[in-house]
């Protein structure tokens, strides 16, 4: 199945973000190999210049690496995936904020009702 | 390496000026979209690249050669319209390309033909529209060329073969080989390019990366398209 792409941004960026999610959730964990790029964009029905340069992104960010004979590779340093994860999780906190903000809630109100309504689940 | 390239290309049809000083670059291992309303040209160009028409003006070069026969041996070419004889089979046409052309993968095809499960002993005659398109594009996809043409490939067909179409592009990929796709259908093929051209009245007007033109003007080829083109 085709991924899904906003086509009003970049594909690059977005391939870029869907596999740092990937990597970022243990789909392909420190220092797993990654599928080829060819494999990679006919997964996503993509054009594989476009996944190539998604990849040099995330090499450029030290979260994958290229091994010349045997393929590209998750980076084995944890402290760096670890980081990413959490500059993700800052972003959708941020855009979650700026949502709440709009609906009338300040960074107090909301973390309080996060609680609440967690532990409501509970 | 250019794989294509034209410089002040200009055709005209009597008075009607089909092409107008059309100067294009087209690098080894990009897929470009040819995108323009009906009647800007896309056809014309892709003939002229075939040697099916003659310029009135200016140059084409298909890897530094003349269209000809040696550039024909490099260049796959998918016409708009069907050329198939309704007395053949299937299996006729793979051995007529087979005869044709040497980089034809007689193989491939045939397994492309199964994917697809249309038989080679099918009668051209006997088989639907979209069953021939797909053949067609089979047979030309099936050639290990270095310029593929593929004038308007997705128009005449269902969703379900759009999208294996789109794929066998994307798995055919070769660096060392440019793919031109004109369409109308956008949208479709957004995610499978490199590049677009687009044609207005015989000219171009914008020849770009899609990714440029989603980064710098926050928009789809699609929106930017309607915008250009808005009647």
């Amino acid at each position: 199945m085709a991924w899904q792409f906003d086509t009003d941004r970049p594909i690059y960026k977005q391939l870029r973000e869907r596999i740092l999610l990937q990597i970022v959730s243990g789909t392909y964990g420190a220092g797993a190999q990654l599928p080829t790029v060819r494999e990679l964009a006919e997964e996503a029905a993509v054009n594989p210049n476009t996944l190539q340069k998604a990849l040099m992104e995330l090499e450029r960010d030290g979260l994958v690496y290229t091994q010349r004979t045997s393929g590209r590779f998750v980076t084995e340093d944890e402290a760096v995936i670890r980081k990413a994860k959490n500059d993700l999780a800052k972003e959708q906190i941020d855009l979650f904020l700026q949502k709440m903000a709009a609906i009338g809630y300040d960074r107090q109100d909301a973390a309080v009702l996060i609680q609440t309504t967690k532990e409501r689940k509970q | 390496m250019t794989i294509l390239r034209t410089s002040n290309l200009t055709k005209l049809f009597g008075k009607t000026l089909a092409l107008h000083g059309v100067d294009l670059n087209v690098e080894a291992g990009r897929v470009v979209g040819l995108l323009g309303p009906n009647g800007s040209g896309k056809t014309t160009l892709m003939k002229l690249c075939n040697g099916l028409l003659t310029p009135s003006a200016g140059e084409i070069r298909i890897a530094d050669m003349r269209p000809g026969v040696a550039t024909k041996a490099i260049v796959s070419y998918l016409p708009e319209v069907s050329w198939f004889n309704d007395w053949m089979k299937v299996q006729d046409m793979l051995d007529f390309f087979s005869d044709f052309y040497q980089d034809f993968d007689a193989a491939k095809a045939a397994d492309m033909l199964k994917a697809l499960s249309i038989e080679p002993s099918a009668q051209i005659k006997a088989l639907s529209k979209g069953t021939k398109e797909k053949v067609q594009l089979i047979l030309v996809m099936a050639r290990k060329a270095k310029l593929y043409l593929l004038d308007e490939p997705i128009g005449g067909v269902d969703p379900a073969v759009r999208d294996y179409i789109l794929s066998t592009i994307i798995k055919n990929y070769n660096p060392e080989a440019s793919v031109i796709i004109s369409t109308h259908l956008i949208a479709d093929v957004e995610p499978v390019l490199d590049e677009v051209i687009f044609l207005k009245e015989g000219e171009i007007v914008l020849h770009e990366d899609v990714d440029t033109i989603r980064e710098e003007k926050g928009m789809s080829v699609d929106k930017l398209f309607r915008e250009v083109f808005k009647c």
